[in-house]
């Protein structure tokens, strides 16, 4: 029985895959390395749920993590060296959607959605202050009243009811 | 046959559902007591039905009947007690059961604490409750029975993944789904009050206590998920933008926005409509998340696994749910009178910027969580929207809500001096440019934002401070007036005052972790040293260990600062022979202004292991910030607590200011 | 006008129930070739040795693919669970259909891959041994058993991920490959 646990435990230990970026990935170059690690948070772990090759331990993430390398020491630009893949995996591969007119709603959508907020607050807070202020009575408050207003926004400034 | 007792239990519970969903609807509207009155007997009876449930189905996992099937699949006679007891809500049906027990708990809580609530309102608040609960209980008899039974019990269940077998993530649903479903009550209460056609500040007032519970239970299960992430992921991440998390994060920022908007109903009379489009957004954005868990149409580490038919009826749950309340809305909600009136530079004015970019930013993590959906559909492509497209969209647009978060208390109702909270705030505004221009000159100049971010971390926090020293006239005053005037502040305004530094420790540690970190990935024998950011790291040993239901290495690291020794962590590789899997536990020291956390990968003794060791300054900040936050929510809410229900007495204005009446 | 702006998010959210039922058919895992419609890499893989039909020993390249004829290329690896359960209906489509099939044997061991087409039969024409996964990253295979169809001039025409199905086989496949030639 212990052989058996020890058996599995070995089998699990070492048949599984490979923690993310290996030692024997990284280049001697710090600064193809910080690229290479770079675009590797920008490509998606296509066998994995939702994982960018750089955090991946599945052996395609790490094929593609050497590739990525690859092309760098090859001379490829970072552009020319996502196009590489790109042209490979296709858009899915990206987990930055490229900017294209199937992607026009995705990137200038926020935007979007303030520009339309912000038009939504203006014409609503302008038509209530008109209606405010034709619904205005138009007997102006009696000086009692006044001063039991005065009174109660000082109160509520002194104390700053900030809630 | 305890398992059908509580089957029987829950088929009780979806008939007292159906009761309590109409009768106290029908008797609101003939204005009759007794038929309302149902609602609260019906709302504490279902509770104790579904808690009966409950109680026999973590009764089945910890004596592990594995004629059930739902244990068969999910235990192991092997696990230990804690995960044999959350292993009844780490799967599919189980989940769904807590989901009705913490809806159920809600439903029963409006039942006994709200006394002072108009009877009408209460009863169609439940009635909607109970509107809720039938359906869900439907979804768990018809599609997702967690009490099946198998002719032939295996001898041993297949038991539960590794992954979830974790202190954080035993505690991670109950805290999250008391979020998710709690927003239901501000739903309900929305869609009351559409059904009354009044929305006044009262109503303000009896929202706000529950949305804040809630707000505060999401906030903590969304921070424990994301420490679970960090420590037993293996690569010091905390946050993925992984579809279920979005699903748990933007219900998060609604309910966030909606805190906010319903403070101006309440003082203001203003932002009625928007605030119960709020209301039913929340919590529509948790039955969301519900149903991209279990549906399959998105890929996720975290989801259950799925079928069709379950993503059919929860789609119809949703549909009816939320398009009906969204009817109600469209019906009802222009008729809303409101009276306050408000230029744009003032209180009103802060909070509805902080609502429109908090909404903006939830739309957006809809938008991108569900764009690639979307563009399979219309046979468009296939696209991933991954963390760069959130990173890139989230950061500015909670730019201004952090900004306003910070001006927006020195303003004053209806109309305010912008140049004049300024001045109060000079300091902040210095403290930040100071950081902002240290940070430049400290890492070389290296791209802009990172400063731009501590700057704003050191916003939030002095800024928020330099608030609460205004509020007491902190150096203006005596020092006795100060203490006078603070003893006076309300709790709710210490409530934000907490919660807000909670977000300026949250913005910190995310920097932290995402700008300031420092990796080192290397092969390692015992004995081997490795130099992170001025710690030194020796593996002392890797040794192997049975733990109760799994063996691991265990990769024993001594860390040590200018040849002292202060600390050592022990990082782990599990292997569970039951599910075979494997999980890394990460090592992680924490000093409370940084981590230093150590993971050990593949290895044996003649190559030596993988050993990943990472210097995450300020990261703890994060998971500080977020208890910081809840506890800020608790605060308030032990303020709000005195009157929960109690409806807005308009104190007899006092003559002259020389007896200011206590604020609360 | 005012009006219909409340009905805004009524509308908001049918339109994305609407999406949900159409998305609760579709797998989010289904990824289509980019390389559809356009010429196959470029390659020239070793043979995989121990094979017993020596039907080709100088390995699979580019230029098998352009004999003017429409081949089958597909993907596979001893270690790889669902390619087991394709097999028949590979075997099928180079046995029955006469369609030439070609493998890339996908990082694995040669010992053990000849082993495995000698235990299950061996219905490729040429086998090209992938050791280090380099030429199925050129062609985009992302898991095994992945499976093309090439006509007559080197250009791919259509990809399966995963393992073949009767109904893929005699809908997508033979229609290609009959049709083509």
């Amino acid at each position: 029985m212990r052989l058996i646990s020890a058996l599995l435990l070995a089998l699990s230990l070492f048949a599984s895959p490979a923690a993310a970026v290996l030692p024997d990935e990284i280049l001697d170059d710090p600064a193809l390395e910080s690229r290479a690690r770079e675009l590797s948070l920008e490509l998606r772990c296509l066998v994995c749920q939702n994982q960018s090759i750089d955090d991946s331990n599945a052996e395609l993430a790490r094929d593609l993590r050497l590739l990525v390398r690859e092309r760098l020491i090859a001379g490829d630009t970072n552009e020319e060296a996502m196009a590489y893949i790109r042209a490979r995996y296709g858009d899915f591969v990206l987990l930055r959607p490229p900017v294209q007119r199937s992607t026009y709603l995705l990137w200038f959508g926020p935007i979007g959605i303030v520009i339309a907020g912000v038009a939504i607050v203006m014409v609503t807070s302008r038509r209530r202050r008109k209606n405010a202020a034709a619904a205005t009575p138009t007997s102006p408050l009696s000086s009692t009243e006044r001063t039991r207003l005065d009174a109660a926004l000082a109160r509520e400034d002194d104390n700053g009811d900030r809630g | 046959m305890i398992a059908e007792i509580g089957h029987f239990a829950l088929i009780a519970a979806f008939l007292l559902a159906g009761l309590q969903a109409t009768v106290p609807l029908y008797g609101a509207h003939k204005g009759d007591r007794g038929m309302m009155e149902l609602a609260r007997s019906t709302a504490v009876g279902q509770f104790a039905l579904v808690l009966l449930a409950f109680a026999a189905l973590v009764n089945a996992f910890v004596t592990s009947d594995f004629s059930v099937l739902n244990v068969a699949q999910n235990s192991h006679s092997t696990k230990p007690m804690l995960y044999k007891i959350s292993g009844a809500w780490g799967n599919h049906e189980g989940s769904l059961l807590l989901w009705a027990l913490i809806l159920s708990l809600f439903g029963a809580m409006v039942a006994c604490f709200g006394r002072n609530l108009p009877p009408s309102l209460r009863a169609r608040t439940l009635a909607i409750q109970g509107m809720i609960a039938l359906g869900f209980l439907a979804f768990m008899l018809f599609t997702s029975n967690p009490f099946d039974r198998i002719l032939a019990p295996p001898s041993d269940g297949a038991g539960l993944n590794p992954l979830l077998q974790d202190p954080g993530l035993a505690f991670h649903p109950p805290f999250l789904y008391f979020g998710y479903v709690g927003l239901s009550i501000s739903f309900s209460f929305a869609v009351a009050a559409l059904i009354e056609g009044k929305v006044d500040a009262a109503w303000a007032r009896w929202v706000r206590p529950w949305t804040l519970a809630a707000w505060c239970g999401l906030t903590v299960g969304i921070g424990l998920g994301s420490w679970w992430a960090y420590y037993e992921l293996g690569w010091g991440g905390f946050w993925f933008w992984d579809p279920v998390e979005n699903a748990s994060f933007m219900p998060w920022l609604a309910a966030t926005a909606l805190l906010h908007s319903a403070i101006v109903v309440e003082k203001r009379d203003a932002l009625k409509s928007w605030t119960i489009l709020l209301a039913i957004v929340a919590f529509s954005m948790s039955l969301l998340g519900t149903f991209l868990v279990r549906s399959g149409v998105l890929t996720s580490v975290h989801a259950f696994a799925t079928d069709p038919e379950r993503g059919v009826f929860i789609l119809a749950l949703l549909a009816v749910t939320v398009g009906g309340s969204l009817t109600l809305f469209a019906i009802r909600a222009p008729k809303l009178q409101t009276t306050g009136v408000f230029q744009p530079i003032s209180r009103e004015g802060a909070l509805l910027l902080n609502n429109l970019f908090l909404s903006a930013a939830a739309a957006t993590v809809l938008l991108g969580t569900l764009y690639p959906l979307f563009l399979d559909v219309l046979d468009a492509g296939k696209v991933s929207v991954g963390p760069p497209f959130f990173n890139a969209t989230f950061g500015p647009l909670m730019a201004p809500v952090l900004g306003a978060m910070v001006i927006g208390p020195f303003l004053s109702w209806k109309r305010a001096d912008f140049r004049q909270a300024m001045q109060k705030l000079w300091l902040g505004v210095a403290a930040a440019v100071t950081a902002i221009v240290l940070v430049l000159i400290l890492s070389g100049v290296e791209g802009i934002l990172p400063a731009v971010g501590v700057g704003a971390a050191v916003w939030i926090i002095c800024g928020t401070l330099l608030e609460l020293a205004d509020r007491v006239k902190l150096a203006r005053v005596p020092l006795s007036e100060s203490w006078r005037r603070a003893r006076r502040t309300p709790r709710a305004a210490y409530g934000m005052t907490v919660a807000h530094l909670g977000v300026g420790l949250v913005v910190a540690g995310v920097l932290g972790a995402t700008v300031f970190k420092t990796e080192s990935i290397q092969n390692m024998k015992p004995g081997d040293v490795v130099d992170v950011a001025g710690y030194t790291f020796t593996l002392d040993r890797v040794e192997r260990l049975n733990g109760p239901n799994y063996q691991a290495e265990r990769a024993v690291f001594r860390i040590s600062t200018d040849g002292e020794q202060f600390a050592t962590v022990n990082a782990e590789r599990r292997a569970y022979p039951v599910e075979g899997d494997t999980t890394t536990e990460a090592g992680i020291h924490t000093t409370w202004v940084a981590d230093l956390y150590a993971v050990v990968g593949e290895g044996n003794p003649r190559d030596g292991w993988t050993t990943r060791i990472y210097h995450n300054p300020l990261v703890p900040w994060i998971w500080l910030g977020t208890i910081v936050m809840s506890l800020g929510g608790v605060i308030s809410l032990t303020d709000r607590r005195l009157r929960i229900g109690a409806p807005s007495r308009r104190r007899a204005p006092t003559s002259g200011s020389s007896s200011p009446a206590p604020a609360e | 006008m005012r009006r219909l702006l409340y009905f805004l998010p009524l509308v908001i959210c049918l339109g994305i129930a609407l999406f949900f039922y159409r998305g609760l058919d579709l797998n989010p895992r289904d990824l289509p070739s980019a390389l559809i419609n356009k010429p196959a890499p470029e390659f020239s893989l070793p043979a995989l040795p121990g094979r017993d039909i020596q039907r080709a020993d100088d390995g699979l390249a580019r230029t098998d693919l352009t004999t003017g004829k429409p081949v089958v290329v597909n993907v596979w690896a001893s270690w790889c669970i669902p390619c087991v359960a394709e097999h028949p209906l590979v075997d099928r489509l180079a046995k029955r259909e006469g369609v030439t099939v070609h493998g890339i044997n996908y990082r694995d061991r040669p010992d053990a891959a000849a082993a495995w087409l000698k235990r299950l039969g061996d219905p490729y024409a040429k086998v090209g041994k992938d050791e280090s996964g380099r030429v199925s990253i050129d062609w985009g295979v992302y898991g095994v058993p992945e499976t093309y169809v090439i006509d007559g001039n080197g250009v791919i025409l259509y990809r399966h991920a995963g393992a073949l199905s009767p109904e893929i086989l005699e809908r997508k496949i033979l229609p290609l490959v009959k049709g083509g030639g």
